[in-house]
């Protein structure tokens, strides 16, 4: 009980303390406002489109990606050694350190196939570093469900493609929401890996609008863009000398948390609902 | 008729195969990616040893890759990683467990309905924010206790880290020992045993291959843990055991590495990808003690 409110106790008082330091520094300009050499004016707008882009591109790849192969381990796999390679694979994935992740995004997007130090990059390392945690909820969510409504679906008459398409990935949904939301919300503060593939820390323009006025109308030169995210954002005033900067820290700090925050509780409180509401 | 009939089956059947064969493609992309890491590990490090003779990476007790005397001991940069992790770990398995003891044999149901989702909560936190609370709330504080504490120190990063850590591995632990079954506890109960001899002597035992495993984890985390050390232990390869005093890791040096502008393929652009070996080498290790561990203790009821 004691260890529990030391614990507790601790982490109260960190996130008090910062959101105390920060509190000062948030207003409308500070989310409008790019990075600046003075701390008072500097903001977080470059930083926070970043984020959002990089996030779109890492659930355009993980998403995908992670479903199928949770559906094929659960559904398709047979029983062989090729299974066997690809789970294990698996688990150790989880294991690695996400700077590693950085190396190899540096070493194999970056320089090998000349992606640059761009969004792209950043959502592709993203995306291969919550794969593991997509492919995992995927599979928990299609384990639960009971063995007899595939074969009322077969008994039908259906495929195995039909019944994984209107049965199984339906009633799998929300556990598989629940997990993708984890995911994004891990990825969204993972800063090692994106200085690693060299994101730099100064951008005071944006990227390129995905929206054109000529036709055809979308505009995918954002990806090839340089960024910043907000967790760079916020390494790169932690890491200046001047208290100033240390404010906008505690500012930008106190926005990731809220919005990881948000996002963890939002991946809770479904599974607590599906829980409470799943009966078959 | 019967031929378009047979043809149709025939489609759908061909439609079948093809779905299979993408979604096995989207499972093997796991072992891509491990190969892809691998891959790009070993290349880079095998033309880095072209430069490096392998036994004075290992041996050597200077790390200055950068400068014209160039040393490359990795040494200096592990005993960082260790030293930090050391502390963290100190912290984090006595707290850890203890939180995990308490939730899963005295706390009461309601408490830990609730204690449960919120340390999932804290394991989500980005670890740049642990690295602030390092480097702006606990060296200050160390800095009262103790005045002579430099601005970066591995006892303040690995400290934070510790706590990082805690809630993975109080969740884990917490899971295995709420594995073990009833029947086991109401037998020691019915020898007469408290219920705190009973979950000490008997409930952590009996779970002890999902206790270790959570510990592995724990280790893994922090030899793997970043920002936390960039932000608050300093960015000085330090070849030294005492927390007390500044020192780059591995990871943290990459970071330097990676916020420089090294030109790709010079021997500085390799070192990261030697460091990033050592570092792989070391988890791996890690993940395949815990997985034996697991398999070796594991005792089923």
């Amino acid at each position: 009980m004691v260890a529990l409110m030391i614990g507790v106790l601790t982490f109260v008082a960190l996130f008090l303390d910062m959101a105390l330091d920060g509190f000062g520094r948030l207003s409308w300009e500070f989310f409008t406002n790019y990075p600046s050499r003075r701390a008072g004016q500097a903001g977080i707008l470059s930083a926070w489109v970043g984020s959002t882009l990089v996030m779109l591109t890492t659930a355009f790849f993980a998403v995908p990606l992670g479903v199928a192969a949770g559906v094929y381990l659960e559904e398709y796999a047979p029983k062989n050694w090729v299974t066997d390679l690809i789970e294990i694979n698996i688990t150790n994935l989880a294991g690695v350190p996400s700077i590693v992740y950085g190396l190899l995004a540096l070493g194999l997007f970056v320089y090998q196939f000349g992606l640059g130090q761009s969004i792209l990059s950043a959502g592709l390392t993203l995306a291969l570093l919550i794969l593991p945690v997509v492919i995992v909820a995927t599979r928990e969510a299609i384990r639960s469900i009971p063995q007899a409504i595939r074969e009322g679906s077969y008994a039908l008459g259906a495929t195995q493609w039909q019944t994984v398409r209107y049965h199984i990935l339906p009633y799998s949904s929300a556990g598989i929401l629940t997990g993708v939301i984890i995911g994004m919300a891990r990825a969204i503060g993972e800063t090692a890996p994106i200085i690693t593939i060299g994101a730099l820390t100064f951008i005071a323009f944006l990227p390129p609008a995905p929206v054109t006025a000529e036709p055809p109308f979308l505009s995918f030169e954002w990806l090839l863009s340089p960024f910043t995210v907000m967790p760079i954002q916020m390494f790169n005033w932690t890491s200046r000398p001047e208290a100033a900067f240390h404010a906008n820290a505690a500012a930008a700090g106190f926005v990731l948390v809220i919005m990881t925050l948000a996002m963890n509780g939002l991946a809770i409180w479904l599974r607590y609902r599906l829980r409470r509401n799943l009966k078959w | 008729m019967g031929s378009q009939r047979l043809a149709r089956r025939r489609a759908r059947v061909v439609r079948e195969r093809v779905i299979e064969l993408i979604l096995f493609l989207a499972a093997l992309a796991s072992v891509f990616t491990t190969a892809g890491i691998v891959y790009i590990l070993v290349k880079e490090s095998v033309s880095f040893f072209q430069h490096v003779p392998i036994g004075s990476f290992l041996t050597d007790t200077q790390w200055t890759p950068l400068f014209d005397d160039a040393h490359f001991g990795i040494m200096v940069l592990l005993s960082g990683t260790l030293t930090s992790s050391a502390v963290a770990l100190s912290i984090a398995i006595p707290l850890g467990t203890i939180i995990a003891i308490y939730l899963s044999e005295f706390a009461p149901f309601r408490l830990r309905e609730v204690a449960k989702p919120f340390l999932e909560l804290l394991g989500g936190v980005p670890t740049i924010i642990y690295g602030y609370f390092a480097l702006l709330f606990v060296t200050p504080l160390l800095q009262k206790i103790y005045p002579e504490l430099p601005g970066f120190s591995l006892l303040s990063a690995g400290i934070v880290m510790g706590i990082m850590i805690i809630p993975y591995v109080s969740s884990i632990s917490e899971d295995a020992m709420r594995a073990v079954p009833m029947s086991l506890r109401e037998g020691s109960y019915a020898m007469g045993a408290t219920r705190f001899q009973t979950a000490v002597r008997v409930v952590v035992p009996a779970a002890f291959s999902g206790i270790a495993s959570a510990y592995i984890l724990g280790i893994s985390r922090a030899v793997g843990e970043t920002m936390i050390l960039a932000v608050a232990a300093g960015m000085q390869p330090n070849l030294t055991f005492n927390p007390l005093e500044p020192a780059a890791t591995i990871t943290a040096y990459i970071v330097q590495v990676a916020l420089g502008d090294l030109p790709h393929g010079s021997i500085g652009y390799q070192t990261i990808f030697a460091a990033g070996l050592t570092l792989m080498v070391f988890t791996l290790v890690c993940n395949i003690a815990g997985h034996v561990l697991r398999k070796t203790f594991r005792e089923t009821y």
